[in-house]
């Protein structure tokens, strides 16, 4: 029975008493009369009824006003000291109670505060020692992380059942490639803890692999790995390595099982597109030019015959000059076009030219004893080079020029020049010819102890370049200057990877590899162990029906009980309609930081991949889902995913608090609320909120998402529409 | 030679049909000519001709759609053909052959060949 409840029965009890006491006393003192008494007392007391009932009805408001203030101090007090007890001891343990109430109650609350401070200053101490010990272990995973990291290949570690448990950020990159959803949410959705591979790679894919690397264990191969090529859902073409992960091997000295898998991947679209476009080159320099010489090796030979007229004659010959043009244009248009494809047969690497200039001197420095200077670097440039061979070509160069001219110092100058690079060898002294530089060139490069079969040509042609000699008249100096392909900067990390928190990215969590065991229905699955996307949305105002619509969403994610800090989805969208200026106010966006955004029949596919195989946790979430409901129809996205909402769990909670808003809540749970009204402040407290209220609704008897589901429907406030 | 025999050649591209002509012809040969499949088959129906000199890649009918329809009507079997092409892979090759063509040249080729083999074809020794 509720505390309100209580009260009115208890205020009921008093009354009846009061009257049945009354009504007794009346009863006993009449039979007691005699029946003279009784007749004179009648007139005394029939006109003086009323009094005598107003009297009555007062001492039993007066019994009820006495009640009411009991009731708050012995009851209603407590009952709220209980929550806020309850809060302290589950969630939040820095809370402390407030003294409220009769003298005995504050005194009882002082102690309890009391308990609270030694209870939690032994939590710090053993707190301590746990982060002590779990340093060390943190220490492993962070060398794992950076290893990770620093590796040029996309990796990814799943479980057997496809859940990514690792992954690095090459990885996400490229899956960001891949992703067709606009703006912050591209590759989010695709990648990311506790996500699901398989959205991205055929699942009997695999299955398959996995299949071949259990065989190959199970035949002790030395590398029990598997090779496959893949095509994305975006068409692109990914070459994938699979190997194992074992787990720890039972005690019965049977073999370690597989407990997941790693994924190297390589987008090798690219590749493929250039060897098309070689395939096609190939095609068109032979068949396309097969039936061109058929026909001037026919015309050709009949011109041979002597009983020729002159008109078949000059046909003939008209033939032969038609084809032979078309033939050359052809050439031209396959050289050119394909002059790209036709580079880069040699794996060349990109450098950074600085890098590459700084190896040649020291290498000229120490192999020959010859100063070298820098005369101009542009520190910008990358080229993309053999860098071994271009070394040794430039040695030999100097070796040359020392050996043969004598020269005492050579400089280096790198300058861009359109996309091709400048590096030139320049020196000062006497001329040389022509011809011997020529000779230099076509020789196999023999100096200082190396002995190279390759002449300089070989290495410029190797880099699809030019070398030659040039004189600057006016300084009595001379360069060599090779020109060499130059490379796009290599992508650095993207700083927005890492924008979202101060610490690392939670790339990584192994407590996934568990998974398999559980069960998947999703109801019988307890709170704390379900994986939820909680969001908020910000809207043009609270009718959807009437054609409010969504100008943003904000989302993120939960995982093992872990807020995932770097995995968050937020998106403007384009009402297509215009805002009101009051609802400016609320969440600061105005119509111009709309313009250019994607509607949201864009942007609602792409929430729901980042949603995928997630409950679905919003703060009066009918609201949120009244709006994604009703574009149901023009996107196509069913949001049935379960749904929480925090302001009814907030109610099975704390019956007894006033106020459900989320500010109200996140004060209660002294969660700090920051960015307030911006779709993704709110989903950040929301979520924060809802992993605070997991162990309160397990002291409820509320442990899986059934059982939330229930009682958030027996609250009353789950019967307000929206 | 007691009647000059009849040969076809179907070929969009004039500038080969224009040397072919001639050396049919300078054979003793009477030729008539299509520029695409469907005027092939039209042609070989109509004059019954004793070979055809059959380019694979045409418009409206491929050569390899001519030579199977020639092929597969009794009436028309016959009909000796001589694929010339230019798509020089031993599958295609493998194909025309597979599809009944009499013989397989590849362009650019020798036209003293080809008239050695029309000949052999024909049954005619020169």
């Amino acid at each position: 029975m509720s505390p309100k409840n209580r009260l009115l029965v208890s205020v009921a009890l008093v009354c009846a008493w009061l009257l049945i006491v009354v009504g007794v006393c009346g009863w006993v003192v009449w039979v007691d009369l005699s029946p003279d008494e009784r007749e004179a007392l009648v007139p005394i007391i029939s006109p003086r009824g009323a009094l005598l009932g107003a009297m009555l009805v007062m001492a039993m408001a007066v019994s009820a006003i006495v009640l009411r203030d009991l009731h708050r101090r012995y009851v209603a007090v407590p009952a709220r000291l209980a929550e806020d007890g309850r809060t302290l001891l589950k969630a939040e343990p820095t809370r402390r109670l407030t003294a409220d109430g009769n003298a005995e109650t504050c005194a009882f609350v002082d102690i309890i505060n009391a308990l609270a401070d030694q209870r939690q200053s032994l939590q710090d101490d053993v707190e301590v020692r746990v982060a002590d010990a779990r340093r060390s272990v943190e220490e492993e995973k962070n060398r794992l992380g950076a290893l990770m990291s620093e590796l040029t290949q996309s990796v990814v570690v799943c479980n057997l059942d496809g859940r990514i448990l690792l992954y690095n950020n090459r990885a996400r990159l490229q899956f960001r490639a891949m992703s067709d959803a606009p703006g912050a949410a591209g590759g989010g959705e695709l990648i990311g803890l506790g996500r699901s591979i398989y959205a991205v790679m055929d699942r009997h894919l695999i299955a398959h692999a996995l299949e071949n690397i259990q065989h190959r264990l199970r035949k002790s191969a030395a590398q029990p790995v598997t090779n496959f090529v893949t095509t994305t859902r975006a068409g692109q073409l990914l070459r994938v390595q699979m190997a194992p992960v074992l787990g720890v091997a039972p005690e019965d000295g049977a073999d370690r099982p597989v407990s997941g898998f790693i994924l190297m991947l390589d987008n090798i679209t690219r590749t493929i597109e250039n060897e098309a476009r070689r395939d096609e080159i190939l095609h068109t320099l032979t068949e396309g030019n097969r039936a061109s010489l058929a026909n001037v090796r026919a015309a050709a030979e009949m011109l041979d015959f002597p009983d020729l007229d002159d008109e078949l004659r000059t046909r003939f010959r008209g033939v032969i000059r038609d084809e032979v043009k078309a033939m050359s244009d052809r050439l031209d248009h396959s050289a050119s076009a394909f002059a790209d494809s036709l580079k880069a047969r040699w794996q060349l690497e990109d450098m950074l030219g600085a890098d590459l200039v700084a190896a040649a001197q020291r290498r000229i420095e120490s192999r020959l004893s010859l100063r070298t200077k820098i005369e101009e670097v542009d520190e910008a440039l990358w080229v993309k080079v053999d860098s071994f061979s271009l070394l040794q070509a430039v040695t030999y160069l100097a070796s040359r020029l020392s050996d043969e001219f004598e020269i005492r110092e050579l400089r280096f100058r790198l300058v861009s020049a359109g996309r091709l690079v400048h590096l030139d060898l320049i020196w000062s002294g006497q001329a040389m010819s022509t011809e011997t530089v020529m000779n230099w060139e076509l020789e196999p490069m023999r100096f200082a102890g190396e002995n190279s079969p390759l002449t300089v040509r070989d290495v410029i042609e190797r880099h699809d370049g030019e070398m030659w000699l040039e004189r600057e008249k006016v300084k009595h100096r001379a360069f060599f200057r090779l020109v060499l392909p130059s490379a796009t900067p290599q992508e650095e990390v993207t700083s927005d990877v890492y924008l979202k928190g101060d610490s690392r990215p939670e790339y990584y969590d192994f407590d996934l590899f568990s998974w398999s065991e559980r069960n998947h229905e999703h109801d019988d699955q307890l709170l704390s162990e379900l994986a939820y996307t909680v969001f908020d949305t910000e809207t043009t105002g609270l009718n959807p029906s009437q054609g409010d619509e969504i100008i943003q969403i904000g989302a993120t994610r939960i995982l093992n009980g872990k807020l995932l800090q770097g995995d968050g989805f937020e998106q403007l969208v384009d009402p297509k309609r215009s805002l009101p200026p009051e609802s400016t106010k609320i969440h600061g966006i105005s119509p111009e930081m709309l313009v250019g955004q994607p509607d949201i029949t864009k942007v609602l596919p792409a929430l729901h991949a980042f949603a995928a195989d997630t409950v679905l946790v919003a703060h009066n979430a009918a609201f949120d889902m009244r709006f994604l409901q009703l574009k149901e129809e023009v996107t196509g996205m069913k949001f049935d995913h379960p749904v929480l909402d925090t302001l009814l769990l907030s109610a099975i909670i704390h019956p007894n608090q006033d106020s459900h808003r989320l500010e109200a809540i996140a004060e209660r749970f002294g969660v700090t609320v920051i960015g307030r009204h911006t779709a993704m402040g709110d989903a950040i407290v929301t979520a924060e909120v809802f992993l605070k209220m997991i162990p309160l609704l397990a002291e409820k008897g509320v442990r899986t998402l059934g059982e939330a589901r229930e009682a958030a429907q027996k609250t009353y406030y789950a019967r307000l529409k929206y | 030679m007691t009647q000059s025999k009849k040969i076809l050649i179907a070929d969009d591209e004039p500038n080969i049909v224009i040397s072919l002509e001639f050396l049919m012809k300078r054979e003793g040969f009477d030729v008539s000519i299509a520029g695409d499949g469907e005027e092939a088959i039209a042609k070989i129906r109509s004059d019954s001709p004793d070979l055809v000199l059959l380019d694979v890649m045409m418009p409206k009918k491929s050569g390899f759609d001519v030579c199977q329809e020639v092929k597969g009507d009794p009436a028309l079997s016959a009909t000796r053909i001589l694929m010339l092409t230019a798509k020089g892979r031993d599958t295609e090759m493998a194909k025309g052959l597979a599809l009944g063509a009499d013989a397989y040249m590849t362009k650019p080729f020798s036209t003293k060949e080809l008239v050695d083999r029309v000949h052999e074809l024909l049954g005619l020794n020169a």
